[in-house]
């Protein structure tokens, strides 16, 4: 079973050291849903792990992921989601259901549960580890000015308030991915 | 599985170095594991190794980041000092273990 390579020295696994590891990506965060909150976050997770600069950009309904006001309050709701069915089940839900009262509470508190049972973090605490990782987190100028916020309505670890030709300059060379 | 030879130990380890056989390990194997990679082991560096070895026991799996920090109680910005750069496959690597397969 076991071929002996006596010949072989150690084997190292390349960690890129040496190659120079420029690689960058940056993720534009424009969803305020429970649920297309979690796919940049988990990406950029995985990116920095493997040493890569990672940036996030949040604009439009991206800011409630980082307004301290709503961060904590993302919800999900089973409107105008045709794919949604009970976890575990394939026969897909009748849409009207999504609208009924309490529907979407019910079903961010079972997203929440879901989410949790995988041992993921919720918004927020991900967004410090993120950030604990060398994350940068950057909120878009007209989003602010249009929603009259500003950077104390923001969460600690958001760097700057910038517009778009900055990030496009901070992108330079990176491989942008759109939520 | 190419069997190699670490500290004057044959152990068997994957196609990209990664050692195979928990059991194989022990710290002079650990030590020099980092020295491939450029590190100098400190008692911080210990404490990390431990809690993955002791965890992957337990539980049959290496440990992710968010594991190390959040059941081992090692801050995540200090793993990024301590095993820079890419810390979950170097502390796997260094403490004798496959990569960790959770996203998170």
């Amino acid at each position: 079973m076991t071929a002996t390579t006596s010949e072989a020295t150690s084997v190292v696994p390349d960690f890129g050291d040496e190659s120079g590891g420029d690689r960058k990506i940056a993720f534009i965060c424009s969803k305020g849903n429970l649920d297309m909150a979690y796919p940049a976050l988990i990406m950029a997770n995985g990116a920095l792990g493997e040493g890569i600069e990672t940036h996030l950009f949040f604009t439009f309904w991206g800011m409630d992921m980082i307004n301290k006001k709503t961060v904590d309050h993302l919800e999900f709701t089973m409107l105008g989601n045709t794919a949604m069915h009970m976890p575990g089940k394939s026969g897909h839900m009748w849409q009207g259901l999504g609208g009924m009262p309490g529907m979407t509470k019910y079903a961010t508190k079972m997203m929440k549960e879901q989410i949790a049972g995988v041992d993921v973090p919720e918004v927020g605490e991900f967004l410090t580890m993120l950030h604990d990782m060398g994350a940068q987190l950057w909120a878009c100028q007209m989003s602010v000015d249009m929603m009259g916020l500003s950077k104390d309505d923001m969460i600690d670890e958001v760097e700057d308030i910038i517009n778009v030709t900055t990030f496009m300059e901070l992108s330079e060379d990176a491989q942008i991915i759109f939520v | 599985m190419p069997v190699t030879t670490i500290a004057g130990h044959e152990v068997h380890v994957d196609d990209e170095g990664f050692m195979t056989e928990y059991n194989e390990w022990d710290d002079e194997i650990g030590t020099a594991l980092a020295g491939n990679i450029g590190l100098e082991l400190t008692e911080d560096h210990w404490t990390t190794i431990k809690f993955l070895r002791d965890d992957y026991a337990d539980q049959g799996t290496t440990a992710t980041l968010r594991r190390v920090s959040t059941v081992g109680g090692i801050p995540t910005k200090q793993l990024f000092t301590l095993f820079p750069k890419k810390p979950a496959k170097k502390m796997a690597y260094v403490s004798g273990l496959p990569k960790p397969v959770g996203c998170v």
